[in-house]
């Protein structure tokens, strides 16, 4: 095994770490497991179960997620290459036996979890996230030696590897994921420098295609267009999509400068935000922390994803950089869906806040995320 | 390509900072700029109230006898938003219900109609509160009936028994007092949102006072509801107890009215009515009036017909609210005392003689002449029954009531004012005399709904000539072609008489005057305000405003606040005028037009005064029966005034009754007199007030339980 794993020979393995990123990460995975406590807490008591059930569960998974970590930080960047394709198809096969019946757990009408012995599920969409990072950098990062952005050939290629996956995602249907993955994939071609002009009339199709199949019967159900739509007037359904919503505003808007303190929330302890622990973790967190405590949020996501793309900076090789790039638009542009979501400027979908929300495959996935991060830094062509 | 890559990743880097940027700006809007706004919502969404309604303050007599308190009954309650939600709108379940409640089925129905809906009853038939709230349709119902209907839930869905706290109407010693009490109505969807967020805040379940006491202190004996704000999860499950404020029991009334005298009273004007009609006359209605003249409480009062206050408890039915309201009910609810209006006639002559002297005109001895008829213009006017009685002082013209020397008098003043064509400024002496003893204006006493009256004064004319000038005008000119169709004639006269006014309708004529000096033609009083006038007289000048209620106590009896009299106007009235008024008025008993009701009197141990009028009330009305009085004359306590509606004369039909309400004040038994048989408590109105300790009960004052004795050793229970 021992030959599995090499980093820099000279350097012992902390020095090679970006602390930074680390500890912002796992300052967040924390003080998340234990907002996930509180959120958790008032309805697991109502059903006679253990309050710190949850936080318990979700402190176990960020241990996994630090032991992925140092496995992927430590393994070897050949081998990472060229595992990649296997990891990538491990994710298909993840997405495609979701599917399938008996097998996928359907929650809130969407079949997106594969349940395990135990009580514990797995979310194969958020490792998918991972596998597609790399295997879209894989493909276009095969002409860096000639140090030339992709080729159309490419760029198409890598497209597809991107769009198999939200296909078979849009099958759960699990609309908020298919998005992040193709806003992912999007900046992933921004970061891969490909073609400018392709980019526009790429950005024009999509925005064409979504209205067009908006407008087009049998696509999205009626309540699937409500509930992208209630966010801008969550007062027109408050009983049911729009609930949540008011919820959330009224939790995180009495939370003032600094909030009704941990466990103190009034509208937590209510239970009024339904399934707080997970996308709406944010209002508990903006209720009992108030400003300060969810401006913190806010910033050490924004560090976490401010030093991935240093990462992309530093490395002067082009798998390097692409990943680093696709790993920060992911959380970047998931950590802004939910925060936004809770904040009322994006429509609901169910994302879940990166390293705050309850989930352990999302907790895994990000962790594996800092672990690649650190891996292909200061990586340099070889 | 690194340096493609690199801007790009700078863009990136662009998206990012704007992205977060985004956040914490909407996040700042959210908590500290729009902070307090949402905090506020969010603790409505979370915390519920519980109002515990307050104990309804206790009203009591002058001694502490409860006349209105509360007590516990079975209510039985139908929703009615359950109901509709039946196949058949709940008719099986109303069907069951009614002979339970002793009620036709289309009286529980009418009762539950909402007021506004179609085929609704007018209200207080109806119901005027909210669809959604429970609306009780019986109260006082046996016990066995409430225990039944909760047994058997299936077969009464929607329908509810509840123990309530109601008004109690004692009827302590037989009084009914129903129009200075009042009662209460359910809160209107106006009075709800009107008072919303004030410190007046109402219930929609709460009552309201709607007439009387209970309306005019309703502020006072309300009390404040105890809130409860609990905080509550999503699915309102009770979390905590967020605050408890205990409600605050509503203040207790203490009447400046004794319940025996106010028995007393009431019994006496029914006796007057009774009178009457044994006369002939019609009786149709009446007033008395007790005030204490030094301060202008009222002792006693009392309106006929009355009514069962009590009937309001639970609703009421048609049949009953026809009995509030028809034509043979006569307006039971109406307070003859406050509201109904009659000519004072020559009760107003104390007035007259009054402005006499302000207008310098001689008293004393000098001779007035007081011939059977004299000439008014074109127009001869009477004495009563055609009387003469020569030349006589104004004293003595007071005495027998003599017309024609007030007649003269007022002519006289008319005629010094111009006449026809009066002069810049007029000086109008009766005008202001009786504007001065505070006759045309609300007399300002405690209680809602006071009529103010008119002075037929030359004002009078002006007001009406300005408001009816262009109707008047316009008659004459087309006419009344209506009531030409069935009576040309009739619209004939009619147009002569628009025209007439047209021209000169504003003008203030000698007979105009004439009528106003005995009190007749445009001048209207209520029974409480000519009350006021003599209590004025004999206490030398001063219009107080009465009162009801003298002191409010708080339940606890720990504050007490006692209702200053409060004066109204100075009448000028000088000493020697009012001298002599008192002395005409002793007259009146002791030689004049009062002898027959005080005949055998003890006037010498209790010299009273009075005045009496029989009212024109016209053509085909019976004379309207007035009967005045102070007492003692030489150290004046009280004013009693009786009037009976198409009553006959004051002598005979009121009179009587006023001296037997003298005869219980003062504890007279034929010429003995001994203030051991006063129905007041130690013969006197009370100076004390009623104790009330820190539990809320009530001490009587000293001497009630003898007075209880008397007075129904008197007129009996009366229940």
């Amino acid at each position: 095994m021992a030959n599995l794993f090499t980093a820099n020979a000279r350097d012992p393995w902390w020095k090679t770490q970006d602390w930074i990123l680390n500890l912002s990460a796992l300052s967040l995975s924390i003080l998340g497991s234990v907002l996930v406590w509180t959120a958790s807490a008032p309805e697991l008591e109502l059903y006679s179960q253990s309050e710190t059930k949850l936080f318990v569960r979700q402190i176990g998974f960020l241990i996994v997620g630090l032991i992925l970590a140092y496995i992927f930080s430590k393994a070897k960047y050949v081998l990472l290459r060229a595992y990649t394709p296997v990891l990538y198809v491990l994710g298909i096969i993840g997405l495609i036996v979701v599917l399938v019946p008996g097998v996928g757990v359907t929650v809130n009408g969407i079949q997106a979890w594969i349940g395990l012995p135990g009580g514990f599920t797995i979310q194969p969409a958020e490792f998918a996230k991972l596998t597609i990072v790399l295997g879209m950098s894989l493909v276009l990062s095969e002409t860096q030696h000639r140090d030339e952005p992709p080729s159309f050939k490419q760029t198409i290629a890598a497209m597809a590897l991107a769009l198999l996956p939200v296909a078979l995602i849009m099958l759960q249907p699990d609309l908020g994921t298919s998005f992040i993955i193709l806003v992912t994939m999007f900046v992933m071609l921004i970061g891969a420098a490909v073609n400018a002009r392709f980019l526009t009339s790429l950005a024009v199709l999509g925005s064409l295609g979504a209205i067009v199949l908006w407008l087009l019967p049998g696509v999205l159900a009626q309540w699937q267009k409500e509930r992208l739509l209630v966010f801008l007037d969550p007062e027109r359904d408050p009983t049911n999509f729009g609930y949540a919503l008011l919820q959330v505003r009224l939790a995180i808007g009495s939370g003032g400068w600094d909030g009704f303190g941990l466990f103190n929330g009034p509208q937590t302890n209510g239970r009024f935000v339904p399934e707080q622990q997970t996308d709406y973790i944010f209002s508990a967190a903006g209720e009992q922390l108030g400003f300060i405590g969810s401006a913190t949020i806010i910033a050490l996501l924004f560090v976490i994803v401010w030093r991935a793309i240093r990462i992309a900076i530093n490395t002067t090789d082009a798998f390097a950089r692409i990943t680093a790039v696709g790993l920060s638009g992911w959380i970047g542009f998931q950590a802004f869906q939910n925060i936004g979501m809770n904040l009322g400027i994006m429509p609901v979908t169910g994302v879940p806040l990166p390293f705050v929300s309850a989930g352990g495959t999302s907790m895994m996935a990000l962790w594996i995320a800092i672990g690649l991060l650190q891996n292909v830094r200061n990586r340099h062509s070889e | 390509m690194n340096r493609i890559a690199l801007t790009r990743i700078l863009v990136l880097q662009v998206l990012l900072v704007s992205l977060f940027a985004v956040l914490l700006g909407r996040l700042y809007t959210f908590q500290i700029v729009r902070g307090d706004e949402i905090l506020n919502q969010a603790a409505d969404v979370r915390s519920r109230e519980i109002i515990e309604p307050a104990v309804r303050g206790v009203i009591m007599d002058q001694a502490g006898r409860i006349l209105v308190g509360n007590r516990a009954t079975n209510v039985i309650s139908v929703s009615k938003a359950e109901l509709e939600q039946m196949p058949d709108d709940g008719e099986e379940v109303l069907r069951r219900l009614a002979p339970l409640l002793d009620l036709k089925l289309e009286d529980l129905k009418s009762k539950i109609t909402i007021c506004g809906e179609e085929g609704a009853k007018p209200p207080p038939v109806c119901w005027n509160g909210s669809r959604y709230q429970p609306i009780p349709v019986a109260r006082d119902i046996d016990f066995d009936v409430a225990v039944k209907i909760m047994e058997r839930r299936s077969e009464f869905p929607g329908v509810t028994a509840e123990v309530e706290q109601v008004r109690d109407f004692t009827k302590i010693l037989g009084v009914n007092m129903a129009h200075v009490l009042g009662y209460l109505g359910p809160v209107s969807d106006n009075e709800l949102s009107e008072r919303a967020g004030t410190d007046r805040e109402l219930q929609r379940t709460d009552l309201v006072g709607r007439a009387g006491l209970e309306a005019f202190y309703d502020d006072e004996l309300r009390g404040t509801p105890g809130v409860t704000t609990l905080s509550v999860d999503r699915s309102m499950a009770i979390l905590g107890v967020d605050s408890k404020t205990p409600s605050q029991p509503g203040d207790y009334l203490v009447l400046s009215i004794d319940a025996a005298l106010q028995r007393v009273v009431e019994e006496e004007l029914e006796n007057a009515i009774f009178r009457a009609r044994e006369q002939d006359y019609a009786g149709d209605s009446g007033a008395a009036v007790v005030v204490d003249v030094t301060n202008g409480q009222i002792l006693a009062m009392a309106s006929y017909p009355t009514y069962d206050p009590a009937i309001w408890l639970g609703g009421v039915t048609d049949a009953e609210y026809e009995s509030l309201v028809s034509d043979e009910a006569n307006a039971p609810l109406t307070s003859r005392a406050i509201q109904g209006l009659w000519a004072p006639a020559s009760t107003f002559k104390v007035i007259t003689t009054a402005a006499a002297a302000a207008a310098n005109l001689p008293l004393g001895q000098t001779l007035y002449n007081c011939p059977s008829t004299i000439m008014i213009g074109d127009r001869e006017m009477k004495n009563y029954e055609s009387n003469s009685y020569g030349p006589i002082t104004v004293s003595r013209a007071l005495e027998v009531s003599c017309n024609t020397v007030f007649y003269q008098m007022g002519y006289d003043m008319w005629v010094r004012d111009g006449g026809l064509n009066p002069v810049e400024s007029p000086k109008d002496p009766i005008e202001k005399m009786a504007r001065q003893f505070g006759l045309g204006s609300p007399t300002g006493i405690d209680l809602p709904s006071e009529s103010r009256g008119r002075v037929g004064g030359r004002q009078f004319k002006l007001d009406m000539f300005a408001e009816y000038k262009d109707l008047w005008c316009y008659r004459a000119e087309v006419g009344y072609p209506d009531v030409a169709k069935d009576d040309p004639e009739r619209a004939a006269y009619l147009k002569l008489i628009a025209a007439e006014n047209c021209v000169d309708g504003g003008i203030y004529r000698g007979g105009d005057a004439a009528n106003l000096s005995i009190g007749q033609g445009d001048t209207v009083t209520t029974p409480l305000q000519m009350a006021m006038v003599y209590a004025a007289i004999a206490n030398g000048g001063t219009v107080y405003e009465p009162r009801v209620v003298k002191a409010i106590v708080s339940a606890d009896g720990k504050t007490v606040t006692n209702l200053k009299p409060k004066v109204k106007r100075k009448v000028k009235l000088s000493e020697v005028t009012q001298d002599y008024l008192m002395k005409s008025l002793k007259g009146v008993v002791e030689n004049g037009t009062a002898t027959f009701p005080f005949s055998g009197w003890p006037q010498g141990k209790i010299p009273v005064g009075a005045k009496t009028g029989s009212g024109q009330a016209g053509l085909d009305r019976d004379s309207t029966s007035w009967f005045a009085t102070v007492a003692p004359i030489n150290n004046p306590k009280y004013a009693v005034v009786m009037m009976v509606s198409q009553g006959g004369t004051g002598s005979l039909t009121s009179g009587p009754s006023v001296r037997k309400i003298y005869e219980a004040i003062y504890g007279v038994s034929g010429t003995n007199v001994n203030p051991k048989n006063s129905v007041l408590a130690q013969g006197k109105v009370a100076t004390v007030l009623p104790n009330v300790d820190a539990a809320g009960t009530i001490n009587f004052i000293a001497g009630t339980d003898v007075a209880d004795k008397r007075l129904l050793k008197l007129y009996g229970s009366g229940n």
